[in-house]
């Protein structure tokens, strides 16, 4: 394990680079096949009204994977991570246009902890709507 | 119509392993659009330390939640699951997941609770890899959404 993110070059507030990640459709779909979730809310738009959705979203855990990227680009070694928790807290909704959408991710150094290990503290918002709550991270540090 | 109290506890017997496969990461990074080499070539990876790929952090979730299955269709229990929607994910790692990794998981209903009408269930799902090691820890909550409530 070798976090190229030096425990003692970061401190309380330290901010991670923001990163924006796009969804698409197509996004979707791939993600289904990869994570073998199939649930139709992520890919029929007629199913994701019936059940009283605005449109097809994106599975949480699809939200949760790109969330966590921003962590793990930043320490390089995704073993870095040793605790993840989100509350999802409202649906990253995917129209289907050439634009879909976009979940946008920010992230600071909440606390440091022992054994060189920080809480980050993760924002995550899509159409300008927290759509993760509680989301943080335990990171191990070099 | 308010879950049986007396599942808070209760222990599923552990799954058949789970081979993690080297093309089955690859192809879930690149799902999330993920190029760390370390999820993708064992060279880099044994740059870092490690001595094989390994997965990207929510990986083994798809693992753990078909692992809750059990729970989630114990008739005795009779859980709607069309009712069902993913309220909390958690994960506590010991050690990353990886390929060749044969892994097992045993799901326990940790809570059980009724609020606004609403079931909430809290399955644990301890991975443990073919040596009886510990690998990770997934807590999932879950929301079965009142009868009459449109809302997701």
């Amino acid at each position: 394990m070798t976090a190229k993110i030096a425990y003692d070059d970061v401190e309380v507030g330290t901010e991670l680079p923001t990163q924006t990640f796009p969804v698409t459709r197509a996004t979707l779909v791939q993600y289904a096949g990869a994570s073998g979730d199939f649930n139709p809310i992520h890919w029929n738009e007629k199913f994701a009204v019936e059940v009283g959705l605005p449109d097809v979203i994106a599975h949480g855990m699809f939200t949760m994977a790109e969330a966590i990227r921003v962590v793990t680009d930043w320490t390089g070694d995704p073993a870095a991570v040793v605790e993840y928790g989100v509350r999802f807290t409202k649906p990253v909704v995917v129209p289907n246009d050439d634009k879909g959408a976009t979940i946008e991710v920010s992230a600071k150094v909440a606390a440091k902890l022992d054994d060189h290990k920080v809480r980050v503290d993760l924002t995550v918002t899509s159409d300008e709507r927290k759509v993760l709550g509680m989301s943080r991270a335990v990171v191990r540090l070099a | 119509m308010a879950l049986d109290q007396s599942f808070v506890g209760r222990t599923y017997p552990p799954t058949d392993p789970y081979e993690v496969g080297r093309e089955k990461i690859r192809e879930f990074a690149v799902a999330v659009g993920d190029a760390n080499p370390a999820y993708a070539d064992p060279e880099a990876a044994k740059a870092l330390g490690h001595r094989d790929v390994l997965a990207p952090p929510t990986f083994v979730f798809a693992i753990t939640f078909k692992a809750a299955g059990q729970v989630i269709e114990d008739p005795q229990l009779g859980l709607d699951y069309s009712r069902v929607v993913h309220g909390d994910q958690r994960f506590a790692y010991t050690r990353p997941v990886y390929a060749g990794d044969r892994l097992t998981v045993t799901s326990t209903i940790e809570a059980i609770k009724t609020m606004a009408g609403n079931d909430i269930l809290d399955i644990r799902g301890e991975v443990h890899d073919e040596a009886g090691e510990h690998v990770v820890t997934a807590w999932t909550k879950l929301v079965a959404r009142a009868a009459g409530t449109e809302e997701a």
